[in-house]
């Protein structure tokens, strides 16, 4: 980037999945850059509409096809990868049409709690929650200026999966400022449906309840995946997230959580969304001030 | 036309092909794990190939038809019985209104399949008929058979003109496979093989490994060795585990091993992605195989190259090709 914000991506690692799968890893380290370059490349690839391609899955720092072999040998595709990689090089101009979310998410919420403490014997430190832990290793002086800096900034949705639904995001804020958390040392076996959770650079939605690794910060009242399609946002998908998307992550209270969690069950809940263009230059060039104009674009109205 | 179940067995799911295309959503495919025998039931019963069928775990169901059909059962040996009378496996048979099929104990494999002419009749999800449990969608309600459902059988449609006189058609027993104690996977090394050291990859191929309790749609579990990764400093995302990775899509029938102890080769109700460190794929030709084989079986991964996967695959789809056209398919 003109800035020199950062270094040089090292070479693609393209590897066979078997003889029905593509996997690229674009970088062994999570960037925003490498991020973007996966949604490029998967996006052009989408573009190109080859016959024996059947699911194209971007993911954090890589990306998966599915192919067909006897229609479209894996060699010939790695060929078309490689092309494509050379013609988005370093994402400049890179654009995405996509939306900005605010997603409502109760921190320190008594749900997560109780499944925190029941887990304790799995966790890295058993005398604390795993927001203090978070917060300490991470050098932040009280879980409440941890919570801001959660808070404060735009989330990228860089990967959907795991389980149906479920949205890996990025904080938009420079490299230095971002948070790092190591997963529990023994997963739960459970997660509550909708907790906040964190682990390795990403935070989570978990969409469906299940065994879990991640530490859990908080609830969502609001749902990532619908699979009675009953709210209006799920009309066309029962999956909410798309890589892309910019989430707020907007701390609410219990009154707030009761009154989305209604609004959910009745079926009269939307989330707020205002499209816009991504421009990811100047996600990198100067993060703070593109999210500004981000939040603005979501709240300005 | 109906099948009304008595006992629904250890675990009983509709599938069919299985659900492709939705896998960036997190859907993993589903569908029947050993494709070979599902697909070769649908040939006995002259159905078109993806008919919905029965793929039965472990221990078999007990099923009351209310009319007459033509079914067949495949894969593992785990004999069919009609009125509590041996009924013949890989062989096209007739049932009678009333009639009950169930099942003799498991002798060889670990999963069998049920082909009803005419296909199991649940709505499509996704434009397929799999069960997919963990969110409760596609086959019957979401889920495993239980004790009173009632199964509907497809419309024939006029076509069961033919149909009696495939009752008798068997494949021929060469074509039929044996399902052993131990099993050789071939695997693709590669994903994120880098992750290992080089002893290590020569421990995991050099191990006999054993099948855990651990062993369902979602993956197999294995014991038997340990391995290491390289050491590094953790990149930037990954978490702090030597095992972790960036966050990645995990291909069907690929091999993870997290802590070191405990491989594990993901299959059709799979995650679609995660944090542990791939290090190869099982090839799509012996994954049929690897849904054979069931707890405390061994298993030996064996390395090879893409061409010799390719040629695999193209000798399963010839053998299937043979199988149906003896079948007059």
């Amino acid at each position: 980037m003109g800035g020199g914000v950062e270094t040089e991506l090292p070479r693609a690692r393209y590897s066979y999945g078997g003889d029905e799968y593509v996997f690229v890893e674009l970088a062994e380290a999570m960037s925003l850059k490498v991020n973007f370059r996966a949604m490029a490349i998967t996006d052009r690839l989408r573009d190109d509409g080859i016959e024996g391609v059947t699911d194209i899955c971007p993911s954090n720092a890589s990306y998966m096809v599915r192919i067909d072999p006897d229609v479209l040998p894996p060699d010939d595709l790695i060929q078309r990868l490689q092309q494509i990689d050379e013609e988005v090089g370093a994402v400049r101009g890179f654009e995405l049409a996509t939306r900005v979310v605010d997603v409502p998410v109760m921190i320190g919420d008594p749900w997560t709690h109780e499944t925190l403490m029941r887990f304790r014997d799995r966790h890295q430190d058993p005398d604390a929650t795993d927001l203090e832990y978070a917060a300490r290793i991470n050098g932040f002086d009280s879980t409440d200026s941890f919570i801001e800096a959660l808070l404060g900034s735009p989330w990228l949705v860089t990967m959907i999966g795991f389980v149906p639904g479920l949205p890996w995001t990025y904080q938009l804020v420079p490299p230095e400022e971002q948070i790092e958390v190591p997963k529990y040392v023994r997963p739960r076996t459970y997660t509550p449906e909708r907790a906040f959770g964190f682990g390795g650079g990403f935070a989570v939605i978990y969409s469906v309840e299940g065994a879990g690794g991640y530490q859990l910060f908080g609830l969502a009242p609001a749902p990532v995946l619908d699979v009675r399609q009953e709210l209006k946002d799920f009309q066309d998908s029962m999956v909410f997230p798309k890589p892309g998307d910019v989430f707020k992550y907007r701390g609410v209270d219990r009154d707030e959580f009761d009154e989305v969690r209604a609004r959910v069950e009745d079926g009269s809940f939307e989330y707020r969304i205002r499209e816009f263009t991504f421009r990811a230059d100047r996600a990198l060039e100067d993060p703070h001030a593109y999210n500004e104009e981000i939040l603005g674009v979501l709240y300005g109205d | 036309m109906a099948i009304k179940v008595r006992q629904p067995g250890l675990l009983t799911t509709v599938q069919d092909t299985g659900r492709f295309g939705e896998y960036a959503l997190g859907m993993p495919p589903s569908g029947a794990m050993d494709v070979f025998s599902y697909q070769v039931g649908n040939n006995l019963v002259g159905n078109e190939d993806g008919a919905a069928g029965l793929e039965i775990t472990y221990f078999g169901p007990e099923l009351e038809f209310t009319e007459a059909a033509v079914v067949a059962v495949t894969g593992a040996r785990m004999p069919p019985k009609i009125n509590g009378e041996e009924a013949p496996l890989w062989e096209t048979f007739s049932v009678e209104a009333g009639d009950v099929l169930s099942f003799d104990y498991l002798q060889s494999g670990a999963r069998c399949y049920l082909a009803v002419a005419g296909g199991i009749d649940v709505p499509e999800f996704m434009h397929s008929r799999s069960t997919y449990t963990l969110i409760g969608l596609g086959g019957f309600e979401g889920r495993a058979l239980r004790e009173g459902d009632e199964l509907q059988v497809g419309e024939l449609n006029g076509k069961t003109d033919g149909l009696s006189a495939r009752v008798g058609l068997a494949v021929a027993s060469q074509q039929i496979p044996a399902y052993s104690k131990e099993t050789e996977l071939r695997v693709i090394i590669g994903l994120a093989s880098y992750r290992l050291t080089e002893a290590s990859m020569e421990e995991f191929l050099g191990t006999e490994w054993t099948v855990t309790t651990d062993a369902d749609r979602v993956g197999y579990r294995y014991r038997g060795g340990e391995i290491e990764f390289v050491e590094r400093e953790q990149p930037a995302g990954a978490g702090a585990d030597p095992a972790n990775v960036v966050d990645f899509g995990y291909p069907i029938g690929s091999v993870q091993i997290p802590g070191g102890v405990e491989p594990i080769v993901l299959m059709n109700d799979a995650v679609t992605g995660g944090g542990y460190a791939t290090i190869g794929t099982v090839i799509s030709a012996d994954r049929d195989r690897l849904a054979q084989s069931k707890t405390n079986d061994k298993t030996r991964f064996v390395s090879v190259g893409l061409e010799e996967a390719l040629a695999a695959r193209e000798q399963r789809r010839r053998q299937l090709a043979d199988i149906k056209s003896s079948l007059g398919g």
